[in-house]
């Protein structure tokens, strides 16, 4: 499981870890169903307090985006996230309205920006080119 | 909830007519790791020796373990691994001279444990420390504070001068120190980014006082930056409760917050100007704004 944590921007630890966790489950990098490591393990790993990353598990979890079970450790779940169809919606408004928003800053128009999101789906979809 | 770790009350400390802690207060609870952080000579390794009982409070209590440190010194030292910045280590000795000393000291010197330290280490028993370069010098002072399983570990700038491999190294201890089981660790440093990843309380500290300490995420979620607009141009910023820094000019002014963001957007508007950007602030820029502001 690749993550990098910066402390350079005002993201907390336990946010950036939450985040990331959810781009590799929705780029496919993290498959429903397999193990994530242990809360010590990933700790060292990214040399970061154990309680954060409890923290980013426990945020995880109480999306239903990981599962723990009781006799050994996290999952990613099998179900996919809880949130309500509604909930989803609205988080991606807001995104997209900030995307918009730069969009415009920047003079870039809205078909250039679909383009985008297409070629951008594609990759995730079946990973990125080899050169 | 249990009993603290470590209670400084109301500790005051003067060399000559010099206050180097001024009324210092900070409870540390088990199994956390406070981060102590400060500008050089803001009283950071003055307040350590209290905690090892190197130094009387004039005014003031310093409880480590429920104890005092001064009176009963080896009741609290025998559970504190410590390494300072300097490590005052015999530099005549060899490393496994210097760990059989050690464990001479330590009922709870745990020899398996020093071993694999050791090795992880990459430390020649055969070295003498005078010999080896600093980095090493201060693996072996870390592995004879580990060694024994302190139940609270103090590190006094522990980092400083090092190189970032020797400086992960000493991350990965405190890390590993509080997985097992719970335990404690007191570390001071002026590198705010290896503070912010391995802190869960931290304490700032200016000319003996403490300007903050608390959560770590707490202190995070209550400073942020914020670009506000006027609706006319301003020769100066105004005057904002909360407001730690401030630059800009004319109609836009960005300024650093302390505080919940809607009593921002409530104290923006009585002033006219619209928050049009806000952002969080990392461990580095909070510091610089608190103790500008200060």
């Amino acid at each position: 499981m690749q993550i990098r944590i910066t402390e350079q921007d005002g993201v907390p630890i336990y946010l950036q870890i939450v985040n990331q966790v959810k781009f590799l489950i929705a780029s496919g990098r993290l498959t429903p169903g397999e193990e994530m490591p242990p809360i010590r393990t990933l700790a060292e790993t990214l040399t970061v307090n154990p309680n954060t990353v409890a923290r980013a598990y426990r945020e995880l979890e109480n999306e239903g985006i990981v599962t723990k079970k009781r006799t050994s450790g996290t999952y990613v779940s099998e179900s996919g996230p809880r949130l309500s169809r509604d909930e989803c919606l609205k988080i991606l408004t807001e995104r997209i309205d900030a995307l918009l928003a730069e969009a415009k800053q920047m003079e870039i128009g809205n078909d250039e920006i679909l383009e985008l999101i297409k070629q951008r789906n594609h990759l995730m979809t079946n990973g990125e080119p080899t050169k | 909830m249990n009993e603290p770790i470590i209670e400084i009350k109301n500790l005051v400390r003067e060399f000559g007519n010099k206050r180097a802690l001024d009324n210092v207060s900070m409870t540390i609870q088990p199994g956390t790791v406070m981060g102590l952080v400060g500008e050089n000579g803001a009283g950071k390794t003055t307040l350590i020796k209290h905690v090892l009982g190197l130094l009387k409070a004039q005014q003031g209590t310093v409880k480590v373990f429920g104890m005092d440190p001064v009176s009963n010194p080896e009741g609290v030292l025998s559970k504190i691994g410590y390494l300072s910045e300097e490590g005052d280590m015999p530099t005549w000795m060899k490393v496994h001279e210097l760990m059989r000393y050690s464990a001479a000291f330590y009922p709870t010197w745990d020899d398996q444990y020093a071993m694999k330290l050791l090795e992880e280490f990459k430390l020649d028993p055969g070295a003498k420390l005078s010999k080896m370069s600093k980095g090493q010098r201060s693996r072996a002072g870390l592995l004879v504070a580990m060694a024994y399983r302190p139940e609270l570990l103090v590190l006094d700038e522990p980092s400083s001068g090092l190189d970032p491999i020797v400086r992960k190294d000493i991350l990965g201890a405190i890390i590993r120190t509080i997985a097992d089981d719970g335990r404690t660790v007191l570390f001071s440093s002026h590198l705010l980014s290896e503070v912010e990843r391995v802190a869960d309380q931290i304490s700032i500290v200016r000319n003996g006082k403490i300007l903050i300490s608390d959560n770590l995420d707490t202190v995070k979620e209550s400073h942020l930056r914020a670009t506000l607009l006027f609706e006319e141009p301003l020769s100066r910023h105004p005057d904002l409760a909360g407001s730690l820094t401030w630059s800009g000019s004319g109609k836009e002014w960005q300024l650093t917050y302390c505080g919940d963001g809607k009593s921002l957007d409530a104290a923006a508007k009585l002033l006219g100007a619209k928050v049009i950007e806000r952002a969080g602030l990392s461990l580095e820029e909070i510091f610089v704004a608190q103790v500008g502001a200060a």
